[in-house]
């Protein structure tokens, strides 16, 4: 199967190895991975922030480089979402686009993608995830069936991080609160990676636990079932 | 127009710095928590009960939006009824005109103090302080309102106005303001404001009430309460006056079934609410000989011809989304300065002011992660995160250019084009080399914001893309 | 002139029509007497489930002053004083309670519904007593909201009750016991 990789701006730049890891991923299931060298931004942090004709803009061009695909998929919840359901409210239509957990579990059929991680795990589910996108428990699903992991319930797991774009920005102070809260919960399951299927949200906790020198890792989804016995997860350096 | 409309309390500073302040309270921040954390778990409960949930959800939406598209003829049609019943029928353009009917009529019945159920409308038209400056005393029956106005407080929630206080504060203000002695025991609390009240409900001859709902067919006002204090003052004074904001209608007796379902279960997680009176004009040799209803425009036909913003005007004021709130949680609900807080006054405060020149106006739909709790929750189907973006939008177009839409703009223009992202990406990748063990912890402003809670990771030497094109080519 | 007003302004807003409602929710439910008697239960009322209403009202009234609006004469039993209409306010407010029948009852949600009917009296008998006694026959019994909405005259004055008066203004907390009368006591009568 033919599949078109959106990496998102955030991770095309600063999480390289999450979306290496997509790639490795789909490969070994079988997907062969496009990667269109025209795309940049979704439009997302334009739209959040009250600039619609940008967005619209960057809605378009994304059109533009991903017409000829049959299934879009991102490493990102909120990108995804952004392309699915927010897109046709600007009047733009995109075709399909999955997040990675559904694309996996919904449209490859799998749920045992031949993983290993011998790690201690807590997921954290993402807003745009659960809430816009529906993705329901396919993340959770995809981590029971890897090899070596011990899956951790993270507490209080539905409440929102406090990122939000640039919500983390405008007001600082209340999103501080509520990461504060966040790494209270990551904090207490013991866990020593923190998992979610979005990087903007793990970059937000991932920053507060690092200032706070907490030791857990921010892993994103794709790493850890990219991960096998023969190429183990490593963390990556800069 | 001219006068400002009173649904937000003069003065109030943006919701950034609000919160701030809000933020820095313990004592708030624990009893909030509290609060929401026990109506959150109940509030599942009792709607998991429901196997019909998302059905009645998709009526009560399906139902207003009905109401909104016929607004003017049900409008007449509840004025036809309520009048054929012997009631009397105002209509008011804005907070002024309501508060001024208010105060005529409680004059005309030689009455100098009212007795009020818990109303929005009442709150929002700051209808308290109009009557006190025009020589009547409004006292408030609901407990929590109560407590506000005793402690003068502002309120902080839709459903219970004194969220913010605990029991021990509660203690202290009725033993200043009611000089009496009393534990923090709810039931005994409960009690005393049973005693301080009873000799004003039997002897106050007018009483002011809002309405949950109107029925247009056959001109019956809704009102569910709790306490007992609305069966009070709907039933023991000479006369009624009800200001009700004109979405609050149903078109027929049927369609009520529909809310008297989803509403208790939404806002205090009850199966049903204690009482509910239902009374239709005026019945002859039971309660109010008379019975007026002003129906309250106040920015609700601008906001009705907003074709995003409109969902707002469904809104039944359940009060579930601040429950669900991660920023209601923690800023509480003073910190959106206006009687509607939360995710539903982040949507309808602004819609209602009509005018995102006024900074806090302009501030409140950013006062959301959009995490989407809201949406979920709402019974109504009020889709909350999409407004609150609409109105950014709206925000953005006002405040012209400033140095956020000048960012903005360069943003855009660079991830317009593939060429122009790398060059930036390469040489924001730059900033490796002001990081150490692979972290950023301080930055210049506007990103001084981000690290002074939160590290950035340091940008790795080799974007994705650079990675694709030397190992797959293209 | 606001009525003009107003009305123009909600034409000009011009809302397209909107799709009519889907009533696919639940229009019925399990219902039945032993449902209705564990939910008004479930809010603290008292309830019996009795065959003779007469007797069970000889346990609870003796002594008591209790007004009556228009009962069958044989639930005014003696060893009561018993209080009949036109009472003034502050003749109700010093009763002891008051008995009632009911228009229709609710087996989901553990309600009564007074309509002003048979039995029931105007709104103030039953607000201002402290202690509310209310025999619900179970032919009164509906399953759902929609059942009992159904079987209901919306222009009379109509006054919903689930449990006794109760607040949850404290830390967002059922507590009963605030303005309406403090003990419901339900005789369901099979």
């Amino acid at each position: 199967m033919k599949v078109a990789l959106l990496a998102t701006c955030l991770t095309d730049t600063f999480f390289p190895s999450t979306a290496r890891a997509v790639v490795r991923l789909l490969e070994r299931l079988g997907c062969e991975v496009a990667f269109p060298l025209d795309q940049t931004c979704c439009g997302q942090m334009h739209f959040n922030t009250g600039y619609r004709n940008d967005a619209e803009s960057l809605a378009r061009k994304y059109t533009e480089v991903f017409s000829g695909y049959d299934h879009v998929v991102a490493p990102s919840g909120s990108c995804a979402g952004m392309v699915r359901e927010i897109y046709p409210e600007m009047g733009v239509s995109a075709g399909p686009m999955y997040e990675l957990s559904e694309f996996v579990v919904d449209v490859l059929g799998v749920t045992d993608v031949g993983a290993w991680f011998p790690h201690r795990v807590t997921y954290h589910p993402t807003c745009h995830s659960l809430r816009m996108l529906g993705v329901g428990d396919k993340p959770l699903r995809l981590l029971r069936a890897v090899r070596g992991l011990e899956l951790v319930e993270l507490p209080a797991a539905t409440s929102c991080c406090g990122f939000g774009g640039t919500f983390a920005i405008k007001n600082a102070e209340t999103s501080t609160a509520m990461l504060t809260d966040k790494m209270k919960c990551v904090l207490d399951t013991g866990a020593e990676v923190l998992s979610a299927g979005d990087n903007s949200c793990l970059m937000h906790i991932g920053g507060g636990l690092s200032r706070l020198r907490a030791g857990v890792r921010p892993v994103h989804l794709a790493e850890i079932l990219a991960s096998t016995e023969e190429e183990p997860w490593a963390h990556a350096t800069p | 127009m001219g006068t400002r409309n009173p649904v937000t309390w003069l003065g109030s500073p943006t919701f950034p710095k609000a919160a701030r302040e809000a933020l820095a309270d313990t004592q708030l921040r624990q009893n909030l928590r509290k609060a929401t954390g026990t109506i959150r778990g109940r509030r599942a409960a009792a709607v998991a009960e429901m196997t019909d949930w998302e059905n009645l959800r998709l009526a009560g939406e399906a139902i207003k939006n009905d109401v909104l598209s016929r607004l003017d003829t049900l409008l007449v049609q509840l004025e036809e009824a309520v009048t054929a019943r012997g009631g009397v029928v105002h209509w008011a353009r804005d907070a002024a005109e309501a508060n001024e009917i208010v105060l005529r009529l409680a004059r005309e019945a030689g009455t100098d103090e009212v007795v009020k159920v818990k109303s929005m409308a009442t709150a929002e038209i700051g209808l308290n302080e109009a009557l006190e400056a025009g020589g009547v005393k409004a006292i408030e029956t609901d407990l929590a309102e109560l407590i506000v106005q005793l402690g003068d407080d502002r309120p902080s929630h839709i459903l219970v106005p004194a969220i913010h206080r605990n029991r021990s504060e509660i203690r202290d203000i009725f033993q200043r303001r009611m000089g009496i002695s009393v534990s923090d025991e709810p039931a005994e609390l409960a009690e005393a404001a049973r005693r301080y009240l009873r000799q004003k409900f039997l002897t106050t001859r007018v009483a002011v009430s809002g309405a949950n709902f109107a029925v247009a067919d056959t001109g019956s006002i809704v009102v569910l309460e709790s306490e007992g204090n609305g069966r009070m003052c709907l039933t023991l004074p000479e006369t009624l006056i009800t200001v009700m904001g004109i979405e609050k209608l149903v078109p027929t007796w049927q369609d009520l079934e529909v809310f008297l379902q989803l509403l208790p279960r939404s806002s205090t997680a009850e199966r049903m609410n204690p009482y509910t009176s239902v009374w239709t004009g005026v019945t002859p040799g039971d309660g109010p000989s008379s019975f007026h209803l002003i129906l309250l425009d106040n920015g609700r036909t601008a906001t009705l011809a907003d074709s995003v913003g409109r969902q707002a005007l469904r809104c039944i004021r359940c009060s579930a989304c601040l429950n669900v709130c991660p920023v209601y949680e923690r800023t509480g609900g003073k910190s959106y300065g206006s009687v509607y807080p939360g995710p539903i006054g982040a949507i309808l405060t602004p819609q209602l002011v009509g005018d995102m020149h006024d900074p806090l106006s302009a501030s409140l739909p950013y006062a959301s992660s959009l995490c989407g709790a809201c949406f979920e929750v709402c019974p109504v189907r009020i889709d909350i995160p999409q407004v609150l973006t609409h109105l950014r939008a709206e925000a953005v177009e006002a405040k012209g250019r400033t140095a956020e839409s000048i960012a903005m703009a360069a943003a855009a223009w660079v991830f317009a084009s593939a060429s122009r992202y790398e060059r930036a990406q390469k040489l924001g990748s730059l900033a490796r080399f002001i990081a150490r063990d692979g972290r950023i912890t301080s930055l210049p402003w506007p990103g001084s914001k981000w690290t002074s809670s939160r590290d950035v990771p340091a940008p790795p030497a080799e974007s994705f893309r650079s990675w694709w094109r030397k190992n797959r080519g293209s | 002139m606001a009525r003009d007003e107003i009305l123009r302004r909600i034409r000009a807003a011009r809302v397209p029509a909107a799709a009519p409602a889907i009533r696919n929710y639940n229009r019925t439910g399990p219902g039945g007497v032993e449902l209705f008697a564990e939910r008004v239960a479930d809010y603290r009322a008292i309830v019996h489930v009795v065959t003779d209403v007469p007797a069970k009202l000889r346990e609870l009234l003796p002594g008591k002053r209790i007004v009556a609006p228009d009962v069958p004469s044989s639930w005014l039993i003696d060893g009561v004083e018993w209080l009949r209409d036109p009472l003034t306010i502050d003749e109700l407010d010093g009763a002891d309670g008051v008995l009632t029948g009911c228009a229709v009852a609710i087996a989901d949600t553990g309600t009564i519904v007074l309509d002003g009917g048979e039995a029931q009296g105007r709104r103030a008998l039953t607000l201002l007593p402290d202690y509310h006694v209310c025999v619900v026959r179970a032919d009164q019994v509906a399953a759902s909201v929609p059942e009992a909405l159904a079987r209901l005259e919306p222009t009379r004055p109509l006054t919903f009750i689930s449990g006794p008066s109760a607040t949850s203004d404290i830390e967002l907390n059922r507590v009963e016991g605030v303005h309406g009368p403090r003990t419901l006591e339900v005789l369901i009568v099979t």
